[in-house]
């Protein structure tokens, strides 16, 4: 659905976006993660036709961006960063604005589908000034849903909601997402990003990695197994640093805390060393990496 | 033509409930249409007894030969008003104009705007038309007011004969559309490039001098406008229009606007 090819973007002699290769497919949900400034608005008004890329080329449900704009911006679907809501008009009247420019067949009638989905119906006719930011943001949502776009670009979904709105964009993604939509979804919420999307990429100015979060996590960091001891024991971490699959082992104070990729297979044999060392052990259980651990650790390094 | 209509529906739901656009659009030409009646009925009684020789030499040849000294004194003075027709569709489309880009850029809602299928073409018809409208609207509702009370006050007689001169009714009805095209095009492209309402609009009234240094011109007895002025006048607005249109457009860079505007 989202196919990009050595796409960058330059504003005189700033290089906003750096060669991107990137391949979203059909039914995806893609997070497009990074700092503030690492060109994500950018990549995603080139993506939605908005600006034009300096080089590279980019194929959007099957239209070539710099030919086909016009057929691009019919077929996706964007909320922009801030709603940008005309707040003098009401929300019933902002889609209908909307749904004309999109020139769907039934304008009223999606008007009041999505107004009732999201559960601003009965504030059509308040003028979307009077909206809080959550509301702001639905109707925002509303927005570039009403032409059943297929692929879905959202900028920042949850920026600046309380966790309840948040929680209920995060439920109606999740939603779409069985639809089969393909969402592009650039944020800074990486809980967000860990909980809704198949895969993410981490991006400053080019892209440092693409990948499933369980597979970013396992590749940086390894998985990371927790034995709470008994007493505590930091001899123990040499002995068990020898052992060939562990990545590193270190105790901080009675918990003795080990990188390895396959716990699974070599959690007993690090078990009978302990207990062959004469330590007891009171519990044993897996700490899981955040994909906030993967982020600082990859633009970090960048 | 479905999506300009839209952009015009749009732009005059948000203009309109703007009091101080309101205000332009209603009191402005009804005050300019008021005013030379006032002026024509005031001077009824006192311009009878008026001599010729008050007037300027040039301006005794646009005269009429039925009329006497009062009416052509009257004339005169109410004519240099008629001018003021022609300042209404320069005056209203820059309040309404003048804050259309900017404005849609400092409430945030440019980008979605053009994030949908819309041509610039379109959304600049659209907006055009939003603003030329309701200044012509108002400048002929102005006119026909001033003329319906003219021929009341007058009894139609050859005074409301040269005060309804073809002359004027081409400089409403033809340079006066013009002129409001020629406004509205030269604020939309002040407010491309400026990134504040107040700035765009003061701006954009810039376009009102030309025509002010015409009335001056008259009144200080430098020219008279007749016909043939008018004609030119009309022949240069319409390629200045053209023109205005073509580089409103040229200038109108999506890209710049979304990009280096914070």
């Amino acid at each position: 659905m989202i196919r990009t090819e050595n796409l960058t973007k330059k504003f005189n002699t700033t290089l906003a976006v750096d060669n991107l290769d990137l391949e979203v497919a059909e039914g995806e949900v893609f997070g497009f993660l990074g700092p503030n400034g690492a060109g994500k608005t950018t990549t995603v008004r080139m993506l939605t036709s908005l600006i034009g890329p300096t080089s590279g080329s980019a194929v959007i449900n099957g239209f070539q961006i710099g030919k086909q704009d016009t057929e691009i911006r019919r077929s996706v679907g964007i909320l922009t960063e801030t709603p940008g809501m005309y707040d003098n008009l009401s929300a019933e009247f902002n889609l209908e604005i909307y749904a004309e420019l999109y020139e769907v067949k039934d304008p009223k009638g999606q008007v009041e589908k999505y107004l009732r989905m999201l559960g601003l119906w009965d504030r059509r006719q308040d003028e979307a000034g009077t909206f809080s930011k959550g509301m702001k943001q639905k109707l925002a949502i509303a927005r570039a849903l009403l032409h059943e776009p297929r692929i879905l670009f959202l900028d920042e979904p949850t920026a600046a909601l309380d966790p309840e709105a948040a929680h209920l964009v995060h439920d109606f993604i999740s939603e779409l997402r069985k639809e089969g939509r393909t969402i592009f979804l650039c944020t800074h919420n990486l809980d967000e990003a860990d909980r809704l999307c198949d895969r993410v990429g981490v991006f400053k100015t080019h892209l440092l990695v693409v990948d499933t979060p369980a597979k970013l996590r396992s590749q940086l960091f390894g998985r990371r197994v927790v034995f709470h001891l008994a007493t505590s024991n930091e001899m123990i971490a040499a002995t068990i640093n020898r052992l060939p699959f562990v990545r590193e082992a270190k105790v901080i104070e009675n918990k003795l805390l080990v990188n390895l990729d396959d716990p699974e297979t070599h959690n007993p044999e690090i078990i009978r060393t302990l207990v062959g060392a004469g330590v007891d052990i009171q519990f044993v259980g897996e700490l899981r990496h955040s994909l906030e651990d993967v982020y600082l650790e990859l633009v970090k390094n960048a | 033509m479905n999506k300009i209509k839209t952009i015009v529906r749009k732009e005059w739901a948000e203009v309109f409930k703007n009091r101080m656009v309101l205000f332009s659009v209603i009191f402005l030409p009804l005050f300019l249409s008021v005013l030379p009646l006032i002026i024509l009925y005031s001077m009824g009684g006192s311009a009878a007894n008026s001599a010729n020789a008050d007037l300027p030499a040039q301006f005794q040849q646009f005269c009429k030969t039925d009329m006497n000294a009062g009416q052509c004194m009257q004339y005169y003075i109410v004519s240099e008003f008629l001018i003021m027709f022609m300042l209404i569709p320069l005056f209203i489309p820059v309040n309404i104009a003048s804050y259309s880009i900017v404005g849609e850029k400092t409430t945030r809602s440019l980008e979605p705007l053009l994030a949908t299928p819309i041509s610039t073409g379109e959304l600049l018809a659209g907006k055009n038309l939003a603003s030329v409208i309701p200044a012509i609207i108002a400048t002929w509702i102005g006119f026909a007011i001033f003329a319906i009370g003219t021929l009341i006050l007058t009894g139609g007689d050859a005074l409301a004969s040269a005060l309804l001169d073809p002359m004027w009714l081409i400089a409403v009805f033809i340079a006066g559309p013009l002129m409001a095209v020629l406004s509205v095009n030269f604020s939309i492209m002040v407010s491309s490039r400026v990134n504040d309402p107040r700035v765009a609009e003061q701006l954009s009234a810039v376009i009102i001098l030309p025509l002010l240094a015409v009335f001056f011109g008259q009144v200080a007895g430098l020219f008279i406008l007749n016909s043939t002025l008018i004609l030119i006048m009309c022949i240069v607005l319409f390629l200045v229009d053209l023109l205005m249109v073509y580089l409103a457009v040229r200038l109108f860079q999506r890209e710049t606007i979304l990009t280096r505007w914070k």
